[in-house]
């Protein structure tokens, strides 16, 4: 009885040193961040999906992304004005640099310029659409 | 029973070893490892090209950007050459607070090595390409002093035959004043409006050739091979580090730190640790100067620069020009914001920040923990419990960033 004391003492001093080892490491991406490429606007509107034209994210390199805009029935969204924006929350900083539409590729597709990822960590890309259908604005997380 | 005792009692034990021999030891996570190895000489890029200058790789060139670069004559008064301040021997900066050439500059020299990597030039990043960053302090008041008419006679008078065989034809000159530029005294702006529109364009040629030069000089100029590197290199290649390559635990922890609780590569990241972006880190003012708002000017400058990506000396398309055309003008967002400088041989090269307003690396280290209110603008620093050993194992870590 006195070991299994001792053992489960044991144990809580482990779990414990564990546990500060573990709080004290770099922060790692926050589990509850929704790191999925499509998402549905704040205001419900659209449905809005990213993907990088390039297969990787290089950090530090300029880079073209692709954005998709369909209603929330699926129907392709084409006459869209986009402005995009971010930043890194951890760091009170925005983006590094200054991406914008520059293309309609049809079918809702659209071609955003000068994406740059600058570090590592937690990022957000943020675009506001605005349409026919009226304004709307959604953010990705993105975790590099 | 036992068993089930040995296996609760296990799983921690494992689990929180595996966490300890990673905090004191020579053990490395694989997400430390892979850092490692991104902030390695070995994971620096090739030499990029510079589309705006078509003679970045010109051996001709670089010869004579070399001699140019070191010529004390390419200041009015004789004794101010770029090797001035970018001294040779001296990690090519002077060791100085500000720089200090005709007057004093505002602004700590920076180092050259791994500059030909850099998409923006100067602490603010007011210029967007090596050429047309060596010729800004060329026509500082506080630096060399020149105009550009200054220099394009400089340069037929003293290597005609070498610039013609580069660049081609030097164009007449005669009827040029000797003494005349944009950015001069009263006098040198008033005979530059006074010159036609072919004169200060053919003296405008000239000049920018001197820096495509210098600029193909500079691109020689690489980061060289660190104690780091060799322990980086090993680790990688599952190798234990010997000779100098071994780090002591002092330096193991400094580097630990370094990726981790004092996140400095978060800016200081990849081989040559910087972000190459602009970031407030409430680095305090210095009395007597003028106010310096860092890349919010920076900014506004590099866009009506005439020698930009975009401008009509630059041998790139608008395609190769990127950088500038998705900059950030949002300037507000800019005040303060200084570039990340490399952190390779920063040890042995104090004072530090864009001013030198630190002294020594335990006031570099003590800024990043106490995270003080920036001057104007917003930092992006939050404050850091860094015990005294902590900060003497990020030094010692920092030291080993040294050739």
């Amino acid at each position: 009885m006195k070991s299994g004391l001792l053992y489960a003492l044991a144990v809580v001093v482990l779990v414990l040193v564990a546990l500060g080892a573990y709080l004290a490491m770099p922060a790692a991406p926050k589990p509850e961040l929704d790191q999925s490429r499509t998402r549905t606007t704040v205001n419900g509107l659209y449905v809005a999906a990213i993907e990088p034209e390039a297969p990787e994210i290089k950090q530090g390199e300029l880079q073209t992304w692709i954005l998709t805009v369909k209603t929330v029935d699926g129907k392709p969204v084409d006459d869209a004005t986009v402005t995009v924006g971010g930043g890194m929350p951890d760091h009170n900083h925005g983006l590094p640099t200054a991406p914008r539409m520059t293309g309609h590729l049809g079918e809702g597709r659209y071609r955003i310029e000068g994406v740059k990822f600058s570090m590592g960590g937690w990022w957000e890309l943020r675009f506001e659409i605005s349409s026919a259908a009226g304004a709307d604005t959604v953010t990705f997380n993105l975790v590099l | 029973m036992a068993r089930l005792r040995l296996r609760w009692f296990c799983a921690p034990l494992v689990a929180s070893v595996a966490i300890l021999s990673g905090c004191g030891g020579d053990d490395f996570t694989e997400a430390e490892k892979a850092t490692i190895a991104s902030l390695s000489l070995d994971a620096l890029p090739a030499l990029p090209a510079d589309p705006t200058n078509k003679y970045a790789d010109d051996p001709a060139a670089a010869a004579f950007g070399a001699t140019l670069f070191f010529d004390q004559r390419m200041s009015p008064d004789g004794v101010v050459a770029c090797g001035t301040c970018h001294l040779i021997d001296r990690q090519f900066q002077d060791d100085l607070p500000l720089g200090k050439g005709a007057g004093t500059s505002n602004r700590r020299t920076m180092p050259l090595a791994g500059v030909a990597w850099s998409p923006w030039l100067f602490w603010d990043g007011r210029r967007d390409s090596l050429w047309s960053q060596a010729l800004t302090p060329l026509e500082d008041l506080r630096e060399h002093a020149g105009t550009r008419a200054f220099y394009a006679h400089f340069v037929t008078d003293n290597f005609n035959e070498r610039y013609q065989r580069i660049f081609g034809p030097l164009p007449d000159l005669a009827s040029v004043p000797r003494d005349a530029g944009p950015f001069g005294t009263e006098a040198q702006q008033a005979a530059w409006n006074g010159m036609s529109a072919e004169q200060q364009e053919a003296v405008n040629r000239v000049f920018v050739n001197l820096g495509k030069a210098i600029a193909a000089f500079e691109r020689s100029l690489v980061p060289e091979e660190t104690r780091f590197d060799r322990f980086a290199d090993a680790l990688v290649a599952d190798k234990s580090p010997g000779g100098d390559a071994a780090f002591t635990a002092e330096e193991i922890a400094g580097l630990k730190l370094f990726m981790g609780k004092a996140t400095c590569s978060t800016c200081h990241t990849g081989p040559r640790f910087t972000d190459d972006s602009f970031h407030n880190t409430g680095v305090p003012d210095v009395p007597g100067l003028p106010e310096d708002l860092g890349r919010e000017t920076g900014a506004m400058q590099v866009a009506a620069d005439p020698f930009n990506c975009l401008g009509a000396f630059s041998d790139a398309g608008p395609e190769a020009c990127g950088e500038l055309s998705f900059m950030v003008k949002d300037y507000r967002r800019l005040t303060r914001a200084y570039k990340p400088p490399s952190l390779r041989g920063a040890a042995t090269r104090p004072p530090y920040m864009h001013a030198g307003q630190l002294a020594t690396l335990e006031e570099v280290v003590d800024h990043y923990a106490r995270a003080p209110a920036a001057p104007s603008g917003e930092s992006e620093l939050h404050p850091l419990t860094l015990s005294e050993r902590e900060r003497q194992q990020l030094i010692a870590f920092l030291k080993t960033l040294e050739p």
